[in-house]
């Protein structure tokens, strides 16, 4: 057989994975079945304590509303960037609003959070306007809500999703739609039955790049969520910093990373069904 | 699969312009009901901005478009029974060429048996039976290019438009799917509108041909009229190849007319009576044309005779097996082109060479005054 050329060139990345990513993995499943140590840390006694608290009701709420936060702003992030991203892909300056999805990365992300707080709070922006124009005379809370959560993640996974779908819709040949027209197609059917198809991959990789991130997101629900906007993230941080309790904040963390996995696989399985119809269609 | 009914198109006064370029030039033409028709012309000449048109997918500043004497410039290219086949193929990637061809019938809710059994009526047309479950990416150029061709018929359009369909093949499938064109065109029976740069595709498959440049259609006319009387210098050398000489008309008796210059002397010219350019009378200046395929070329003195006879000095012979190309060179600078078919080997007796001493000499018939020069 062929000697495989190459192997040991992928030797600082089967170091890096395993440094950074198996190892903290092993050690938060380790940490989720061991009992709590009294001052911080774990006692090396096996206990599923951990997650025996995670059946009840408060958890999992905070499972769903997790999930809510994820699902909208996931939506809303890929409704927003996707016209966004064909008219950047369309448009001949589109150097000039790339730099303006980035720039944003320029200033602290905490910094950007806390702006939103300006613009959203009892005194700010958006409600000074709302009274000017007397459409209100109190104050709206916007703050401290699934809202104001959910907006802020829009806000900021926003390029993460722009990015990939502008780099798939670049690529397309908008002949195509041209095609399709001349074929007998109206320019929303074309979109549906051509371009969207086309550019699948780009709107997976935004989707992943949002959805994601968002499940595990913590500053954004912390500052701008209240009790409403508590996110499983908040949790983790409560039990680690606050409660001590190491064990069931790893429980939490290993209950994310299954309904990340699955979220992950129920996705690939539906996408790729997607695809048998179209073909079972044709057959038809 | 039966006959279907094309569609006469009249195009008149058809101006557009793009920024500050006017692309067409009040262009106006009428495309005869099942014709096969080519708009012949280099690249920028506006061919395609007129295809364009016709498709819906530009509309012209000035001018009326008709198909059947119903304007169609009102309507959006997915309401006019026009179909095109694209120069890149522009099939769908992420569809099998069962469902591209499908594709217009599936938007028609068509019912999925009579898709199926108009779908395989049109891969039977482009020979394509068997091919339908592959996407485009598995089949080579000439194979995509007849899925669009299919794809493009199936809901049978009154006209097709072919925007340089064979413009990515090599020349051997080239003239393979010409030949399929030509076929397809005379089952289907529909107008084809026919847009290419290649003189020959258009001369070989076409009813009628439009040479068009700059925005402006120089000539309407069959393939053997443009490139026998060619309406003036540029169709000339546009289509085809030709040798130019210019002098001034010395006698006129009857049909036959001599042309005197400096360089060549007498050249007799035989003229129609209906002819572009005429009636000429003595002093006339004009520009006239001998096809290099059309002089005979040989080493000895034709005999008293012969019309048109010129010897020079032979400046080079480029081989290419069925035909040769030979550089014939004057005492006083002109250059003649002679394309010497290989009807029999070593016809001279021995293989015509560079610095051999030939004679030249051609039919008045063949000679043709190409324009009048004021």
């Amino acid at each position: 057989m062929k000697k495989q050329a190459g192997v040991w060139y992928s030797l600082p990345l089967f170091a890096w994975v395993t440094l950074f990513f198996l190892i903290p993995i092993g050690m938060v499943l380790l940490y989720s079945v061991l009992s709590r140590g009294n001052f911080g840390g774990v006692k090396a006694e096996l206990s599923l304590d951990g997650f025996a608290a995670l059946g009840n009701p408060a958890f999992l709420k905070t499972v769903g509303i997790t999930l809510l936060i994820a699902l909208v702003s996931t939506v809303l992030t890929i409704l927003v960037a996707l016209p966004a991203s064909y008219y950047i892909a369309r448009t001949k300056n589109n150097l000039t609003l790339l730099v303006l999805v980035i720039i944003p990365f320029w200033v602290n992300f905490l910094i950007r959070v806390f702006a939103w707080m300006a613009v959203l709070g009892r005194e700010g922006f958006v409600n000074d306007l709302l009274r000017w124009t007397g459409l209100t005379q109190e104050p709206i809370q916007f703050l401290f809500n699934i809202g104001a959560v959910i907006i802020v993640h829009v806000y900021t996974y926003l390029p993460f999703a722009i990015l990939p779908l502008y780099a798939t819709i670049e690529k397309f040949d908008f002949g195509l739609l041209e095609a399709a027209r001349d074929l007998g197609a109206d320019h929303l059917t074309s979109l549906k039955k051509i371009l969207l198809p086309n550019i699948r991959g780009g709107i997976i990789t935004a989707i992943l790049f949002t959805f994601i991130p968002i499940l595990g997101s913590y500053a954004i629900s912390d500052l701008v969520g209240g009790k409403d906007g508590y996110m499983l993230g908040n949790s983790i941080a409560y039990y680690i910093g606050k409660a001590n309790n190491w064990p069931r904040a790893s429980a939490i963390a290993v209950v994310l990373t299954l309904i990340t996995s699955l979220g992950l696989m129920v996705y690939f399985l539906l996408n790729r069904s997607q695809q048998k119809t179209l073909v079972e269609e044709e057959v038809k | 699969m039966g006959k279907l009914i094309g569609s006469e198109i009249r195009i008149e006064g058809v101006s557009k312009s793009f920024a500050d370029t006017q692309v067409l030039k009040d262009v106006s033409l009428t495309i005869k009901k099942g014709e096969f028709f080519s708009l012949l012309g280099p690249s920028g000449c506006g061919k395609t901005t007129l295809l364009r048109i016709l498709a819906g997918f530009e509309q012209p500043e000035q001018g009326i478009v008709t198909l059947d004497g119903n304007d169609i410039l009102p309507l959006a290219a997915n309401e006019r029974p026009v179909n095109t086949v694209f120069q890149n193929y522009a099939l769908f990637p992420h569809l099998s060429v069962f469902e591209n061809i499908a594709f217009p019938l599936r938007l028609k809710k068509v019912a999925a048996k009579e898709i199926k059994k108009r779908v395989f009526d049109y891969l039977d047309l482009v020979q394509l039976r068997g091919q339908e479950n592959k996407k485009p990416h598995q089949m080579s150029g000439g194979q995509r290019q007849r899925v669009s061709i299919a794809r493009a018929l199936i809901s049978e359009p009154k006209v097709l438009l072919l925007d340089e369909p064979l413009s990515a093949l090599d020349a051997k499938l080239r003239h393979q799917l010409l030949m399929d064109l030509d076929l397809i065109h005379d089952q289907v029976g529909i107008t084809f509108v026919y847009v290419t740069h290649d003189q020959s595709e258009a001369l070989s498959v076409s009813d009628r041909v439009a040479v068009m440049s700059q925005g402006k259609v120089l000539q309407i006319g069959s393939p053997i009229e443009i490139y026998e009387s060619p309406a003036d210098s540029f169709v000339a050398s546009f289509i085809g190849e030709t040798n130019f000489m210019e002098g001034k008309v010395n006698a006129v008796d009857g049909r036959m007319i001599t042309i005197e210059s400096d360089k060549l002397g007498p050249i007799k010219v035989t003229v129609d009576s209906g002819h572009r350019q005429g009636p000429f009378v003595v002093g006339d200046k004009v520009r006239h044309t001998i096809r290099p395929e059309k002089i005979r070329i040989q080493t000895t003195k034709p005999n008293e005779s012969a019309d048109n006879v010129i010897n020079g000095i032979v400046f080079e012979v480029i081989y290419s097996g069925f035909q040769s190309r030979i550089y014939v060179d004057l005492d006083n600078g002109f250059r003649f082109k002679i394309f010497k078919q290989h009807v029999q080997y070593l016809e001279v007796g021995h293989e015509i060479k560079w610095n051999e001493k030939v004679y030249l000499w051609w039919n008045p018939d063949d000679g043709y005054v190409v324009e009048k020069l004021v």
